[in-house]
């Protein structure tokens, strides 16, 4: 034995203690982890030292079919080019190859004669190409016959296009029919070349998707001009000094000058196995990602097995570095990683395919939603079993693929009809699937933002959702095309997209989700905004983009006992008008029902000559709306009206729309307008997670559109009400669910006060209620709020009669300001409104 | 500041209200002055870049304004958008012994 210093390493000069962290392997793994222990300040604890096989940095071995198809430069799949290692600190072993590890003097070999001691070792050696077992693959000196090509690594894919270049190349076949083959043979025909797959199972992807999804894939794939042989089984490689040709186990033969393997991967384990290590299918280690071995060796990636499983996919990969980070620094001690349920979304040969979980049932009660149109090309199956997603593959149509990987992951409500799996039945969609859109194909409408920049923002730098939103501001005006963004995004970062913890924060600002941030605020008696910030924010930040939801919370949370910062609340919540586009804001009064009398017209008349309202307009919510108020006209506008706040501008409850009803329709069934009226009263300035608005239609004619409101209720013959919930008719469309039938319009006030108290203390900031029935689930809301399964019902009824009863109408803060300059005007000082007014 | 700066008294402190902004006049120009929760002040040009919304009538943090119109946040020690490519002028003030605001703009 060589003397090896396993002590802690002390510098002549005594400055560095820092711990020898060693890792093998400078993949996607490796570098992930290390990244991984950097972020949580592993710099100051480790020396590190990594050794890769490649004498490169560490690029995204994903996009290797990329550099093939000439979509991107080999330079621009580089994670980490070799300055990152260097500004961290990290000696880098690039085309180094360790052969042992001595665990018991804690040193590793390499095949450049060096050794190095650690103190922690991390094994990320990755997987290499499976070559199958096949006659005259190499040349007696155990080299690749020359035209035959693995598909791995930068070399690999460098080499294959040389080759592919020349001249004489005519007739290239690709062994493996999976996705990484598919795309090959796709990359291949860039350079003119008769591309043929060869594929041993009896259809493609067998993998990823069954024989029906294979089969269209197989027919896209051949439009494509590649044949297609599968139940195919190589048996031997014909050619002496370059390959000629291939020979199946039928006994065909087919002729070609370039053959690609890619018929799977193996993990590399030979080191591991060489130095005593546990190996089976793969390294295996426990949930901490240490080996079962020895607790300072870790090992991550696709060269490890956890609870017998070896995945080849990146997503679990990053979770694995996480735990690893996690653990090895000892951030987290209790971090553990159990597994993951990969799912996979890519275009392969120009068809969009996602598979996640199970291929078909397993079990007899396991149900199988299956929709094929081979005419068109698609295929979507869906295996739910319990009401959970457990597995789902989607071919030509992927535009569900979102809901469902939710689904998958998250195990979020199914909507009873299952059809609404496969097909968009309204609610948030994402019609157009993220890869058929076009690069110019704007995205957020609101903020004009394209697919093909969010796509550049995401290969620029961004890693997560949320920082794509915040660069793009997609997504960040109605919200409606928040999905498609998602999916946009994960299809760019293909798997490098991490998934964002801020997404179930109630705001971004506090690391909290509502329930959690609601328990913590009731605990500390936290009652105004700012109180919020200094107890909970990261080091009692405030956070102006979660003002506005915190401010919401606390008025729901404290009712009466809020403490109302103005500089807590939106413009709008703080001169009680919607701001316009110049700056001058729109006024609403109250007409409850939209039911009117002759003082009120004439007072919003005599209003509007005495300011010279720009525009008078009727509100789609059956109100007069003015708009180009000055701000500074407000109260006075209030006065002379004398009529109070319609809650036009907030996040709160808005009107209750109704039809004339019983009382002169000769169709009406039900008074509409006194049930409207009522619920306008008791409702009224209710603030919510996002805007209410109601209906009551007075007969199933439906002429105040209950079906598309948040709460909307319809009289049906007998006397009886219909409660529907969750419905839009906005940047969305949904019908509503029928929450209950009911026997009388007390009943039908009682359940709407309920639901909606329930929607405001369950649903997430600006979730509308569209998106929050079909998340929590119909039947869950109603057993909640109809049945009373949980015993909250009453004290969902007295948080309503609460607010009732507390209820101020804002306006009148026009005659008795809340603070200095509240109604100044903010800009332009000059002459207003300048807004364009139609004659 | 240089010599060509021009001081201008915006009256007493108590008529912003801690965490808001007011716009003012000085001098022909529009400015925003936000008076953070920290105590600092900010000043910056009133007028959003984008599509001319009202600055004063947005939340602040005291590190970025939100322009209550699109939202395009703006850092306010620098006057650059974040994410877009807009920046706004900011303008040195202080509190003086009367309690008043004072700022400086170019002359």
């Amino acid at each position: 034995m060589t003397a090896v210093d396993t002590t802690l390493p002390v510098a002549a000069d005594g400055r560095s203690k820092l711990r020898r962290l060693v890792v093998i392997g400078n993949g996607m793994a490796g570098a992930r982890a290390v990244e991984e222990i950097l972020a949580r300040g592993g710099g100051g604890t480790f020396a590190i030292t990594m050794f890769g096989d490649e004498p490169y940095g560490n690029y995204n071995r994903i996009l290797l079919s990329h550099v093939l198809s000439g979509e991107e430069d080999d330079g621009d799949i580089f994670l980490n080019s070799l300055p990152w290692y260097e500004d961290n600190g990290i000696t880098l072993h690039a085309g180094v190859r360790v052969t042992r590890i001595d665990r018991f003097a804690r040193v590793v070999f390499a095949d450049d004669g060096s050794l190095t001691p650690y103190d922690e070792l991390i094994i990320a050696t990755g997987s290499r190409s499976f070559l199958p077992p096949m006659d005259n693959l190499r040349t007696p000196t155990g080299a690749l016959l020359p035209g035959v090509f693995a598909f791995r690594t930068l070399d690999d894919t460098r080499a294959m296009v040389a080759y592919a270049d020349r001249s004489e190349s005519r007739h290239a076949v690709v062994i493996g029919g999976g996705l990484l083959g598919l795309e090959a043979a796709r990359g291949l025909q860039r350079f003119g070349l008769e591309v043929g797959v060869v594929h041993a199972a009896p259809h493609l992807m067998s993998a990823q998707v069954g024989p029906q999804a294979g089969g269209i894939i197989r027919r896209k794939v051949e439009a494509l001009g590649i044949r297609v042989h599968t139940s195919a089984r190589t048996t031997g490689l014909l050619g002496a000094d370059r390959v000629e040709g291939l020979s199946l186990a039928t006994g065909a033969q087919l002729a070609c000058d370039l053959v690609v393997v890619a018929a799977g991967i193996r993990p590399n384990v030979d080191v591991a196995e060489a130095s005593g290590f546990t190996v089976e299918r793969a390294i295996v280690v426990d949930d901490d990602m240490r080996t079962v071995d020895d607790p300072h060796v870790w090992a991550v990636g696709e060269c490890v097995q956890h609870r017998g499983e070896v995945y080849g996919l990146v997503a679990p990969l990053w979770e694995q570095a996480v735990v690893l980070a996690d653990q090895i620094t000892g951030r987290d001690p209790s971090a553990t990683y159990h597994g993951s349920r990969p799912s996979t979304m890519l275009k392969v040969a120009g068809v969009d395919v996602a598979a996640m979980g199970l291929q078909g049932p397993e079990r007899d009660d396991d149900e199988h939603v299956v929709f094929t149109e081979p005419s068109r090309g698609v295929f979507k199956s869906v295996v739910v079993r319990d009401d959970k997603v457990v597995g789902a593959t989607l071919v030509g149509d992927t535009s569900k693929v979102s809901f469902l990987m939710r689904a998958f992951d998250q195990g979020i409500p199914l909507p009873a009809e299952r059809a609404g799996l496969l097909f968009e039945l309204g609610g948030p969609s994402d019609e157009v699937g993220a890869v058929e859109l076009a690069d110019d194909a704007q995205v957020c409408n609101c903020n004009g933002v394209t697919k093909g920049r969010l796509v550049a923002c995401v290969h620029a730098d961004a890693t997560t959702v949320q920082q794509v939103m915040e660069q793009t501001r997609a997504g960040k005006g109605c919200g409606s095309c928040k999905e498609q963004v998602c999916a946009i995004v994960q299809l760019a970062g293909r798997g490098v997209i991490e998934e964002d913890p801020a997404a179930n924060w109630y705001v971004p600002g506090i690391p909290l989700d509502k329930p959690t941030l609601m328990a913590r605020i009731r605990e500390l008696e936290l009652t105004s905004v700012s109180s919020v910030f200094t107890a909970l924010a990261p080091a009692g930040a405030e956070d102006a983009k979660s003002k506005m939801g915190l401010a919401s919370l606390l008025k729901m949370m404290w009712g009466e006992k809020y403490v109302d910062e103005k500089d807590a609340r939106f413009i709008n919540d703080r001169v009680h008008a919607n701001i316009q586009k110049d700056g001058t804001f729109s006024v609403v009064p109250q007409m409850r029902g939209g039911v009117t009398n002759v003082e009120q017209l004439r007072a919003i008349a005599d209003v509007a000559e005495k300011y010279a309202v720009p525009m008078i307009k009727l509100t789609g919510g059956q109100r007069i709306d003015l708009l180009g108020i000055r701000k500074e006209d407000l109260p006075r506008v209030w006065a002379d009206l004398g009529m109070p706040s319609g809650y036009a501008y907030g996040k709160s409850m808005r009107t209750v729309k109704t039809c004339v009803g019983q009382e002169f329709c000769r169709f009406g069934t039900g008074d509409s307008t006194k049930l409207g009226i009522e619920l306008e009263g008791r409702l009224q300035g209710m603030e919510s997670p996002a805007k209410m608005k109601l209906a009551v239609s007075g007969c199933p004619r439906n002429c105040a559109e209950s079906y598309v409101k948040d709460v909307g209720i319809v009289a049906i013959e007998g006397g009886r009400w219909e409660v529907y919930i969750g419905g839009a008719a906005g940047a969305h469309v949904r019908k509503g669910d029928l929450l209950a039938t009911v026997d009388s319009a007390d009943e039908a006030k009682t359940l709407t006060g309920r639901f909606l108290q329930y929607y405001r203390e369950n649903a997430k900031w600006l979730e509308r209620t569209y998106a929050f029935v079909p998340r929590i689930g119909l039947e869950r809301i109603r057993s909640v709020v109809v049945d009373d399964a949980e015993g909250e019902a009453a004290r969902l009824d007295a948080a309503v009669q609460q607010h009732a009863d507390s209820y101020v109408d804002p306006w009148s803060e026009g005659a008795k300001p809340a603070e200095p300059g509240q109604f100044r005007t903010a800009l332009p000082l000059t002459v207003l409104p300048t807004v364009g007014v139609r004659a | 500041m240089t010599a060509t700066a021009l001081v201008h008294d915006l009256g007493s402190l108590a008529e912003i209200p801690a965490g808001e902004g007011r716009a003012y006049d000085v001098a022909g120009r529009q400015l925003a002055v936000f008076h953070l929760r920290s105590g600092a002040l900010r000043v910056v040009d009133a007028v959003c870049p984008h599509r001319g919304g009202p600055l004063a009538d947005g939340q602040t943090d005291g590190r970025v304004v939100i322009c209550p119109l699109h939202l395009t946040a703006f850092d306010l020690e620098t006057g650059c958008a974040v994410g877009a490519a807009y920046a706004l002028a900011t303008y040195p003030a202080h509190v003086d012994e009367a309690g008043h605001v004072v700022v400086q703009v170019p002359a």
